[in-house]
């Protein structure tokens, strides 16, 4: 089990402007954590969090592989949150640090889902590993489908599980074009 | 943050901005220098990963002139440690990335760079 990190930075008035992480088990660290040692036998260099909220995910995830965390978010108040918790959680060789939000536009899931499957397979590595934490209202199998009969990329469900008030699901999928970053974390 | 490690991975994304665009130039930059341990496999992984030319230019750009025009063959202590310094150690607190070929600026507030776009601007 990854060490839970320092959240002590954060208030219930931070909690009103960026996502509030669902306790130690989130299921997004569950499912990469199940997968370290595959992770850690890809070699990855780069992993790149969108949406990252509180920051808490990659920060999390830093401890058990040190690795250049590229963290952005469209809310600015998510931007100050990731790298606070980065700040406070400074023992950490490769701390995340917050990138403005790389698209505008709408935040509903679909539009969102819509442009990264138009990115993600040139984003991703040789050995590049994707992970989506998709709700059930983003309509999963639809999203499943399109990833294939579009894009080619067969997806796996690795997790699917309430997680508060919410019906989560982490997609998998790996990259095969060459490229740059080698794990990419996506929050719809 | 905003370190050259990241910056060397940055490049302009304007609806029809394809060539020319990276790297960004910095621009009325406020930088702090902070210690970050030293891994050399970590520096020694890294490197397949980074564009040469632009990471040397813009870390002469920034007042370090450590890192040798051309990429050595031989990774040896010094190398990596200076290495290490500009990808890891530098950080561009203030000031703005603009973009060589639409002239796009990203600004720098607080280490964090915002890479948003207008409506218009987004492919
Ligand atoms: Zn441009």
């Amino acid at each position: 089990m990854i060490p839970t990190p320092d959240l002590s930075h954060l208030t219930s008035k931070d909690y009103n402007l960026v996502y509030e992480p669902a306790g130690p088990h989130l299921p997004l660290l569950d499912a990469l954590e199940a997968d370290l040692e595959t992770l850690k036998g890809a070699e990855p260099r780069i992993c790149l969090e969108i949406g990252s909220g509180s920051g808490c995910v990659s920060t999390f995830f830093a401890r058990a592989l040190v690795l250049l965390y590229i963290c952005t978010d469209i809310n600015p108040h998510a931007n100050r949150a990731t790298q606070a918790t980065g700040r406070q959680n400074r023992r950490l060789q490769r701390r995340p640090g917050g990138i403005g939000g790389a698209w505008a536009g709408g935040w509903d899931g679909m539009e969102v889902t819509n442009k990264f499957l138009e990115q993600v397979e040139g984003l991703l590595s040789e050995n590049g590993r994707f992970y989506l934490v998709a709700l059930k209202q983003n309509n999963v199998p639809e999203i499943r489908e399109r990833m294939l009969q579009r894009f080619q990329l067969k997806s796996e469900i690795v997790i699917e599980r309430r997680a508060g008030r919410e019906y989560l699901y982490i997609l998998h999928t790996s990259g095969r074009d060459r490229h740059r970053v080698d794990m990419k974390m996506w929050h719809l | 943050m905003v370190r050259l490690i990241t910056h060397n991975l940055l490049a302009c994304h304007v609806k029809g901005c394809n060539a020319n665009n990276f790297p960004l130039e910095f621009r009325n930059v406020e930088l702090e220098i902070r210690e970050a341990e030293f891994n050399p496999d970590f520096v020694k992984g890294f490197l397949p990963k980074i564009e040469w030319k632009a990471l040397v230019d813009t870390a002469r750009q920034l007042g370090d002139t450590s890192l040798p025009e051309e990429q050595p063959e031989m990774l040896d202590d010094d190398f990596l440690k200076n290495l290490h310094h500009v990808l890891l150690e530098i950080h561009v607190e203030e000031g703005a990335m603009v973009c060589p070929n639409c002239k796009h600026e990203y600004p720098i507030a607080s280490g964090i760079p915002n890479m948003l776009l207008a409506e218009h601007e987004i492919a």
